[in-house]
């Protein structure tokens, strides 16, 4: 009898480890990354136009910047991009755009059409960076204060509380960055 | 108006399941014929309902209906009539809706084809099935209605993602949804044999074709699915170990071992439980591929759109089925008796093995998939788990498998000795051996995992046939259909084994640069760009390069890969060239425009056997259906109709 139960333990084991995923699907969008604190790893990639130009984030050093991860097969970035190109527009602080598994003609020709409000892009084919970054999936928004350090991270896409809140946090480490 | 028709014959069968999983149950157990009866009707009406609301939706899409939600949001006015047909299973709730129509389905052929069942047995089985089935029903109902409305609809419509508007995207989830489904099944005579209270060889008998059908239908589903990823995704790969792929492989692992231990309790009564276990495990892992595709717990370029309220209601819904099934389990398999004893070498240890290396490999898969879950769980920071660890893992599982497959049918039930296995091997062995690295040196292909990839499929396909010959010299008549398919389905994983090998170790790759007019020369032939032309389909407009594939200046074939973009949605995709042939692929795709003078990065791959892969999955199909069809399952049943329930090996034989 005591044996037959092993089964049922399994999957008793099984629903629980889901439950919890299924929690933390939730939470993965508030909570963050264990980077959050740490200095941003030292990503050095090919630019988007420009594949022979190798960029980093080290040289924003100084300066409080946002990092937004996404790639042109994602259905979500196109539903956040209104709020992408306000930050362009709003935030004052350099909007790094990281293009992520993509394809560069794909992404090139994604970019005509919706229009390109970030300051630059670095480009993650293979999504071997995106690793280091743990990256769950585009799109994800970072916030990197003056000293590299990454303060904040939001996963999925940018609506309207999440970019007031945003828009608050941008603000908050450019005061602290001047001062 | 059509919408709300759908709706309305979507509650009826939802009433239909209620009264399935209820009333005839109570039949069977109070031993009341009346109420028995009743369960083929309910099944009937259960079909056409849930069949009228399917045709719903379908005629929705069909008519262009806008102002239905999901019409709007997964078709425009510019999809082609069968893309409509298929958007109609593209989105997330239209395919539970399809998942609904197949589960009524194979209920109906249950009572269609094995009516002959025994009175309480058959109406356990419909009434297991209709509880499925309510879950369903529910769970579409109350998350994810494909009729919701929305008024005043749009004048025109989102787009079907382009990546799914492809022929074999028509046929793919159906065919997977075959499999999933028909395993249910399995799972309602499990279920009913423990409900009942004993464990009849009689009734795994009979749910062996329902199994073997279930798990031919998967099998051709994930190929179909693989085939298409190939020439779809432009990657270039046949397989990717996305979790959502795991997804269908690990129902589909279980089911391989569902089918030979089936093959044990039936002829040996021996592992009685461990085939319910199976059957249960078979069924539950489905439920797990839907819930890991629609719940956004797993990331996953297959995504649905995710939606945690529908992953909890999964769950919960898994939770009552598996866990429900798993506690009746663990009461009523103590009273299942072992069965007939064996000796090291007989036919059950043999697929003894087969069952504990496709159940490690089940696992194994199911662990690599929710490992990233796990890590995350324990805090130890982001891992994904990749293609490494899933190859490593099926080498050392597999070759166990590949090198014993061809012994198991010469082996005899109970003991055998191993000079009489062995012997007629012999041949087939050399054959494979000097086959194989012969073969491997006229193609050129002298690596390591060529040569034992040749080696490895001529011995299971040898091993199978050989033994098919000998069968036929030692009877007279006709060979019966389940061996045929047993020898056909192995043979094809020979088949199998060779094409991946081949693939994955002699594949050529190139990115080139080419502008028009230039020739690039890969393994011998010349590829010359003629031009970069546009082209206009019908929702989409693309560049077309015009490839002249020139072997010494004779033109063996054009090549036109494509790089369409979609009107609605802007969407990019790059539509792949390939020349398909028996002994190697040719395939080329448009990268990006580099340049002024109309230079494009191409990418061309020469991709040796690949058709193997899929042709051998497609004879493991074939041989599954065949074995199905076999009339051995079909005519003792009906001989048997009427009889008392004899040769129990539970209660009474333990009693």
């Amino acid at each position: 009898m005591i044996r037959m139960l092993i089964p049922l333990g399994v999957f008793v084991g099984l629903v629980a480890l889901l439950i919890v995923g299924l929690q933390t699907a939730e939470q993965r969008k508030i909570v963050a990354s264990p980077l959050i604190g740490k200095p941003v790893p030292d990503i050095r990639l090919p630019g988007l136009h420009d594949p022979d130009m190798v960029r980093g984030v080290a040289e924003l050093r100084g300066q409080p910047f946002i990092l937004n991860v996404w790639g042109s097969w994602c259905w979500a970035c196109r539903v956040e991009h209104p709020f992408i190109e306000r930050l362009g527009r709003e935030a004052g602080v350099p909007l790094v755009g990281f293009n992520w598994k993509d394809e560069r003609a794909d992404a090139l020709a994604w970019l005509n059409r919706y229009g390109d409000a970030w300051s630059f892009h670095l480009v993650d084919f293979e999504g071997r960076a995106a690793i280091d970054l743990g990256v769950y999936g585009a799109p994800e928004t970072f916030l990197v204060d003056h000293q590299g350090v990454v303060r904040h991270k939001h996963v999925g896409p940018i609506d309207a509380p999440v970019f007031d809140d945003l828009m608050r946090r941008v603000l908050a480490l450019r005061m602290e960055a001047e001062s | 108006m059509i919408a709300e028709l759908g709706q309305i014959a979507l509650i009826l069968a939802l009433a239909m399941a209620v009264l399935l999983a209820t009333v005839p149950l109570v039949g069977a157990w109070r031993g009341d014929e009346r109420l028995m009866r009743l369960a083929p009707s309910l099944v009937a009406g259960h079909f056409v309902f849930a069949l009228a609301a399917w045709l719903a939706l379908v005629a929705a899409f069909l008519n262009h209906d806008f102002s239905v939600i999901n019409v709007a949001l997964n078709s425009n006015l510019l999809l082609p009539w069968y893309y409509r047909i298929s958007a109609s299973w593209g989105s997330h709730e239209g395919s539970l809706l399809l998942w609904i129509l197949m589960l009524a389905g194979w209920m109906l052929a249950v009572v269609v084809f094995s009516r002959s069942l025994p009175k309480p047995f058959l109406t356990r089985v419909l009434s297991v099935m209709g509880m499925v089935s309510i879950g369903f029903l529910l769970f579409t109902l109350l998350t994810s209605n494909p009729f919701d409305r929305v008024l005043p609809g749009p004048p025109d419509g989102q787009d079907l993602n382009p990546l799914l508007q492809d022929p074999g995207m028509i046929f793919h989830p159906p065919l997977l949804y075959m499999g999933y489904v028909g395993f249910a099944v399995a799972f309602g005579f499990a279920i009913a044999g423990l409900l009942g209270g004993r464990v009849e060889r009689d009734w795994v008998r009979w749910s062996r074709p329902w199994t073997l059908s279930a798990w031919a239908f998967l099998t051709a589903g994930i190929t179909l699915g693989s085939w298409w990823a190939y020439y779809e995704l432009g990657w270039g790969g046949w397989w990717f170990w996305d979790p959502v792929e795991n997804a269908s492989f690990i129902p589909w692992l279980i089911g391989t071992a569902l089918i030979h231990s089936q093959a044990v309790t039936e002829k040996r009564g021996a592992f009685a439980a461990w085939t319910i276990l199976l059957s249960i495990a078979a069924f539950s892992m489905s439920l797990l591929g839907t819930f890991l595709v629609r719940s956004g717990v797993l990331t996953s370029v297959h995504a649905f759109a995710h939606d945690p309220d529908r992953g909890l209601f999964i769950l919960a819904f898994m939770g009552i089925v598996t866990g429900g099934a798993l506690l009746l389990y663990a009461l009523r398999a103590p009273r299942i008796a072992t069965g007939e004893g064996f000796d090291w070498l007989s036919r059950e240890s043999l697929l003894l093995l087969n069952n504990v290396f496709f159940a490690v490999s089940a696992a194994m898969v199911l662990l690599g998939t929710l490992y990233p879950l796990i890590v995350d769980f324990m805090g130890w920071g982001q891992i994904s788990v990749g293609p490494p660890y899933f190859g490593a893992m099926f080498i050392l599982l597999m070759t166990p498998i590949v090198l014993l497959m061809p012994l198991g049918p010469y082996t005899r039930w109970r003991q055998d000795k191993p000079q009489r296995v062995l012997h007629p091997l012999i041949k087939a062995a050399i054959f494979a051996i000097v086959g194989g690295i012969v073969i491997s040196l006229l193609l050129g292909a002298w690596n390591m995992r060529a040569v034992t990839g040749w080696i490895g499929g001529l011995w299971l396909a040898a091993g199978a046939l050989g033994w098919l010959w000998g069968q036929k010299q030692s009877i007279r008549g006709r060979l019966p259909r389940h061996q045929i398919g047993m020898a056909l389905a192995h043979a094809g994983a020979g088949v199998f084994v060779i094409g991946v090998a081949m693939v994955e170790s002699t594949t050529l790759e190139r990115d080139v640069r080419v502008a028009p007019g230039e020739t690039v020369t890969v393994a011998g032939l010349n590829f010359h760009l003629e031009e970069v032309a546009s082209v206009k389909g019908p929702n989409w407009i693309a560049d077309e390069a015009r490839f002249s594939v020139q072997r010494d200046d004779r033109e063996i074939t054009r090549m036109h890969p494509q790089k369409r973009r979609y009107h609605r949605g802007g969407q990019v995709m790059t539509q792949v060239a390939l020349r398909p042939g028996p002994l190697r692929d040719l395939y080329v795709a448009m990268g990006e425009p580099l340049g002024d003078d109309g230079a494009w990065s191409i990418r061309i791959h020469i991709k040796p056997f690949i058709r193997w892969i899929w042709a051998g999955a497609l004879l493991m199909t074939l041989g599954g259906l065949l074995s199905a069809t076999d009339r051995r399952y079909w005519r003792t049943q009906r001989a048997q109709a009427g009889r008392p329930e004899r040769s129990p090996i539970g209660q009474e034989a333990l009693a």
